[in-house]
């Protein structure tokens, strides 16, 4: 990814209609995204487009990610905890 | 310099609830509307919204607006504008069914209605008993309303900007209002939104505090660029804080974790809100235990290595009730607190939830200046507004309701407005874009300047411990001085990208040009304000015989207003008069 695809996906990330998702989002492009492939970013980036409400539910584990690509990204921001604001 | 200029007849800044609302308005009366977001608009922070929206259909019991608008003006502590009180709750029926045939999926009764719930402050026969007033669609209430308003617009051929971020006000010599300038991020262009009527709808400025319940995109930046057009701000002392926030992260932790038994907790272990509410204990008001938890710290009785924070116990319920009613807070607290609330208590704070101020409006949506006069050309809408319906204090579920009712009628207003206009537009006048284009100028250009993010930081600590939930005379002249200095930083904000194309750290640099000027607005006014009414509550003015719960009606029965200019407030009467029935009178607000 260049960086106006980073950046705007930074945008997206940490720009979201819920607190939980900018903070979990945000957290994991900054730590975790620069070592995933090509693939698994292309794949973070697509999550990154759901709607709140339907990524919040995937990422809190109250609902089941059926999708097993999705599925071990889904795991690693279900993993990833935020203390502070960023 | 020159920069691209595109016509409309109205352009709204903002597709939350209350510019899409606003939009619907205009597109449906055929008037070439654009509408600027900085994200998709089913992105905006009013899809957080879990509550609920009051209006008294009256569909599980009795209601009726004026109980209604009695909650809301004690609500208030008596500084909401009681002609715009009458107004939204008289109307509150009306756009809640509007909503409906829009396609909102309501949660409904057995015969069909729109079902209603309790919510906190909302009571039937002037104050007697609660009522079910607030209409819910599951927990996704904001969420489902956005949706339901953007069809709508799709229907009615809204043209929408999204990723685009309004930067200034275009107000010309004699006051008027001509538009916005503003960046598409995903070309770096500056553009001009050359209108007839401009609409604000920008959301609240909740990040300013370190600990937020708002999401990152509450920057304020309708109430910075107001300012910055000589516009004043009006009751920027009044926030509502929710008592329980995880601590650091500032997630909200719903009040049905107390409703089902939670225990908040001191480090010694102790219960004390038996101490503070000996009936209400954990359930007593939201301000009533946020001011008892920061009391608790203050006297050295917190949790934690830094004694800042508080616990919320819910260790001795049942594994399975946790898991079955209070969906997600394990989660919550696993994700954001480190903790597993089945085995160890949940750190909380008092966290900043709401802003009851902003932009001055009349309950006609248009923007007012301090003699009464309306600003040509200029209207403003939900949290960014203020009308003023929720004064020094919000009932909750009021906000999804003051967004459609002011949505609509600031839409109504500028159908209006325009018809009695010319024609044309009104010329740009020369220079329109200089003073935009030397600040983002003057970032670009930056050498040895402040980092914008600690700057930021430095701000928002300031504002959580100087003028949080109780405030301290000392403690608020100290946060006078600390955030002009903060400001003087943050007129020399640095950026390292230089790039045109999709800069983020250039649009963060211009949110925190938008969130200084609120927090300098917060400050000041707090500092002012010598009593305590709703939300602003001072360690200096107690509750008294003669001034109970330390409100003083003689002196501060009255809206303030900040200047940008030099700080300069002044100060403008409560309008105690509603539009059609008698004065709700002075009382002591208690529950
Ligand atoms: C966690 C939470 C729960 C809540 N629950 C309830 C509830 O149950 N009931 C209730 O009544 N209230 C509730 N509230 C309050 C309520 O949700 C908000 O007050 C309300 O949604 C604000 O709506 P709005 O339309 O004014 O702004 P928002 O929905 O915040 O929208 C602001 C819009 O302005 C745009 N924007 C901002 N700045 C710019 C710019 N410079 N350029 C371009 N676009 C810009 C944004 O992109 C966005 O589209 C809750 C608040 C929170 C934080």
């Amino acid at each position: 990814m260049d960086h106006d695809d980073l950046n705007r996906l930074q945008w997206r990330c940490t720009r979201r209609a819920l607190l939980e998702l900018d903070l979990i989002l945000g957290k994991f492009l900054a730590e975790e995204f620069p070592a995933l492939d090509e693939d698994d970013k292309r794949v973070f980036a697509e999550l990154a487009d759901m709607e709140d409400h339907d990524l919040w539910p995937l990422v809190n584990g109250t609902e089941a990610c059926d999708d097993a690509r999705q599925g071990r990204i889904v795991a690693m921001l279900r993993k990833s905890g935020v203390r502070q604001p960023l | 310099m020159s920069i691209p200029v595109r016509k409309y007849d109205a352009v709204i800044v903002g597709a939350g609830g209350a510019g899409l609302r606003a939009a619907i308005q205009l597109s449906e009366a055929g008037l070439k509307t654009a509408v600027l977001s900085k994200v998709f608009p089913t992105r905006s922070h009013t899809v957080a919204a879990q509550g609920g929206v009051s209006a008294s259909l009256g569909n599980s019991e009795e209601d009726h607006w004026h109980w209604h608008m009695y909650d809301t003006v004690k609500g208030s502590d008596w500084l909401g504008d009681q002609d715009a009180i009458e107004f939204m709750c008289r109307k509150a029926p009306e756009v809640v069914v509007e909503l409906e045939h829009f396609g909102m999926p309501f949660d409904r009764t057995d015969e069909g209605k729109i079902y209603q719930r309790p919510f906190g402050g909302h009571m039937s026969n002037f104050g007697e008993k609660p009522v079910r007033r607030a209409c819910a669609a599951a927990d996704r209430t904001g969420h489902a309303m956005l949706h339901a308003l953007y069809q709508r617009n799709v229907r009615a051929q809204t043209q929408f900007f999204v990723e685009w971020m309004a930067l200034d006000l275009i107000r010309d010599e004699e006051g008027q209002v001509l538009g916005v300038i503003a960046l598409e991020m995903e070309t770096g262009e500056v553009v001009a939104f050359h209108a007839k009527a401009t609409i604000f709808a920008t959301g609240g400025a909740g990040r300013i505090f370190y600990s937020s319940t708002n999401a990152f995109i509450n920057t304020g930046d309708g109430l910075g660029m107001a300012a910055r057009a000589g516009i004043p701000l009006e009751d920027m002392e009044f926030w509502q804080f929710h008592p329980t926030g995880v601590a650091g992260a500032g997630v909200l932790i719903t009040e049905g974790v107390r409703g089902e038994g939670g225990i908040l907790r001191n480090d010694k272990g102790e219960r004390f809100m038996e101490r503070y509410a000996p009936n209400a204990k954990d359930l007593a008001s939201r301000d009533v235990v946020s001011r008892a938890m920061v009391t608790e710290i203050n006297e050295g009785r917190g949790c934690g290595p830094n004694k800042d924070f508080v616990t919320l116990d819910i260790t001795h319920l049942p594994p399975e009730t946790i898991m079955k009613r209070l969906p997600g807070i394990r989660e919550i607290s696993i994700q954001f607190a480190g903790i597993d609330p089945i085995k160890a208590p949940i750190p909380v704070v008092p966290t900043c939830h709401y802003q009851m101020g902003g932009i001055p409006t009349n309950y006609k949506g248009q923007v007012v200046l301090e003699d009464g006069a309306t600003v040509a050309g200029f209207y403003a809408a939900g949290e960014c507004a203020c009308a003023s319906v929720h004064g020094a204090n919000r009932l909750g579920t009021n906000s999804l309701l003051d967004l459609l009712v002011f949505g609509k009628s600031s839409g109504d207003t500028v159908i209006e407005d325009l018809a009695s206009m010319p024609k044309a537009h009104k010329e740009l006048p020369a220079g329109f874009a200089d003073r935009t284009l030397a600040r983002l100028g003057r970032l670009e250009s930056q050498k040895d300047g402040a980092d914008v993010h600690e700057t930021r930081l430095a701000m928002q600590r300031t504002m959580q411990n100087h003028c949080g939930v109780f405030r301290f005379k000392d403690k608020l002249e100290e946060g006078v001085r600390k955030i002009l200095d903060i400001e003087k930083q943050a007129a020399q904000t640095q950026i390292k990208d230089k790039s045109k194309v999709w800069n983020t750290a250039r649009v963060e640099a211009l949110e925190f040009d938008n969130l200084i000027e609120v927090a300098k607005a917060t400050m000041i006014c707090a500092e002012a304000r010598k009593e305590s009414r709703g939300a602003h509550v001072r360690d200096d003015a107690p509750d008294t015989p003669e001034f109970p719960n330390g409100r003083d009606d003689k002196e501060w029965l009255k809206h303030s207003l900040w200047y940008r200019d030099g700080n300069k407030l002044s100060y403008k009467p409560v309008t105690l008069k509603p539009l059609s029935v008698e004065t709700i009178a002075l009382k002591t607000r208690s529950y």
